[in-house]
């Protein structure tokens, strides 16, 4: 049989010679870098809370400064090397976030900052926010139903 | 000028290239073709302040080289073909604006190049003495359009090619010393149902397959009668999957067939996965080191087939498959 004699023998041929993804040196570098990130977070939070702010202050400000690493460091056109480097290491974080609503703000300026900045911001984080805030508010309904019934959830 | 067979155009005054030019991107510029080209690019703005301004000034300094260097007063030149991958071919039609040169605006993805010197060819058979064809592509205008930003930090699949920052243009003219443009084969669109738009080698490969074995059951040649057969940006993958392709039909390529995406880039060295792709891969590997090739009399024959991958990022996003295209020219001495 031939490779394009079918659709479906045809993807399957494709499949068999196309390479796949090197998944062994992409998780160990998304573990190292993706921990790395948040041991530095770690620390942070460990030296806040040793200037005397409560663990809520002191998380709010490790986001701050991630945020603003990240942030940073996509402007500097370095963020997107990490990224390549780690995968989801470098992305599941909140860096990884911030990085997706800066990369698009930045490449969209040419088209103003209107509609380029402003309209296109989202366009990589949009899904995220959407499907984040959707699920955040039916936990949170499922936590007012159950705990109005006096059942201790957490 | 005559049809032969079931989709091929046998020239019988075969117009001549009377001369080429490239001007290529900074990654382009490490490759292993640096030398051949016309101009590298230091950075990929060019002095613009959009990639898409850049990419117009690329085709529009490209059209300008090659007419210097022809040559040629541009009021002689009678039409253009161009065209890239921009939405509405953005790039040509505003690189070009000035040239005041009747213009035809071409789309065949990354085939544009070949689509455009197999319409010049036959304009010139028609009876005009000099029509220009070009194309061009950008890597940051194009990841902007099909892909994600580009400081956004994600992972390139290994099945993914790197677009070619550059364009490439020639004129096609009725009479000179050659190379000729013998003969055309304009391809069909064959979909083999890929979807996966990270693999764009798979995609078109049938189409290239379909459009080599068409040309030489109508012109009657082998693959031997060509000193090079070159495809236009299958990249590593497409190529392996054309050479088993055809020899499964019996047909065996492995000794003189290569494809521009392969060539144009170190694999190794410049990190670009499946190899380059875009308009200006096959224009500018074609105008750059082909060309001078050909000119040198490395090659006498070869047998030109820029393959093109007809989606949107639309029509990606709502599950469409990718249909592929390739047309072919034949150039001899």
């Amino acid at each position: 049989m031939k490779p394009l004699d079918t659709k479906k023998g045809y993807q399957d041929y494709v499949d068999k010679k196309s390479p796949n993804s090197p998944i062994l040196k992409n998780c160990f570098n998304a573990f190292w870098v993706g921990g790395l990130i948040c041991s530095i977070g770690q620390v942070i939070l460990f030296i806040c809370k040793q200037r005397g702010l409560d663990t809520q202050t002191s998380g709010t400000i490790v986001s701050i400064i991630l945020i603003g690493i990240s942030a940073f460091l996509t402007g500097l056109n370095i963020f997107n090397r990490i990224g390549k480097l780690a995968g989801a290491g470098s992305l599941i974080p909140i860096t990884g976030f911030a990085n997706s609503i800066v990369a698009p703000a930045m490449e969209y300026k040419s088209e103003g900052y209107v509609m380029g900045v402003g309209g296109k911001m989202f366009t990589v984080a949009g899904p995220v926010l959407v499907f984040g805030i959707s699920a955040s508010i039916i936990v949170g309904l499922v936590y007012l139903i159950f705990n109005s019934q006096s059942i201790t959830l957490v | 000028m005559q049809k032969i067979g079931k989709q091929t155009i046998k020239f019988d005054n075969p117009p001549t290239i009377s001369q080429t030019a490239c001007i290529v991107g900074p990654k382009e510029s490490d490759g292993p073709l640096a030398k051949y080209f016309d101009q590298c690019l230091e950075d990929e703005f060019w002095g613009e302040d959009s990639w898409e301004k850049a990419e117009s000034k690329i085709i529009k300094e490209t059209v300008n080289t090659l007419i210097s260097k022809s040559g040629i007063p541009s009021d002689k030149i009678d039409y253009c073909f161009a065209g890239d991958l921009l939405n509405q071919c953005i790039s040509s039609s505003f690189g070009l604006r000035e040239l005041n040169i009747p213009f035809f605006g071409i789309f065949g993805a990354c085939s544009t190049f070949v689509e455009g010197m197999s319409l010049a060819s036959v304009f010139v058979e028609s009876g005009i003495e000099h029509a220009i064809c070009a194309s061009s592509s950008h890597f940051c205008s194009a990841e902007k359009q099909f892909r994600f930003p580009l400081e956004l930090g994600n992972q390139r699949t290994p099945t993914a090619q790197w677009t070619v920052t550059g364009a490439g243009a020639a004129i096609i003219s009725k009479s000179g010393t050659g190379p000729f443009i013998t003969h055309i084969t304009p391809g069909k669109i064959v979909d083999m149902g890929i979807k996966d738009a990270n693999n764009m080698g798979a995609a078109m490969a049938p189409a290239a397959f379909d459009t080599l074995m068409t040309h030489f059951k109508d012109t009657g040649r082998k693959p031997s009668y060509y000193d090079a057969i070159i495809t236009g940006d299958l990249g590593y993958i497409g190529k392996e999957i054309l050479i088993d392709l055809m020899l499964a039909d019996g047909y065996n390529i492995k000794s003189n067939y290569n494809d521009c995406g392969v060539m144009i880039f170190d694999k190794e060295k410049q990190d670009t996965h499946a190899g380059g792709s875009g308009c200006g891969c096959c224009g500018s590997v074609f105008s750059g080191y082909l060309f001078k090739q050909l000119k040198a009399k490395k090659l006498k024959r070869i047998l030109l087939i820029a393959t093109g991958a007809l989606t949107n990022s639309t029509s990606n996003q709502q599950g469409e498959s990718i249909p592929g295209i390739a047309h072919a020219i034949s150039i001899e001495l």
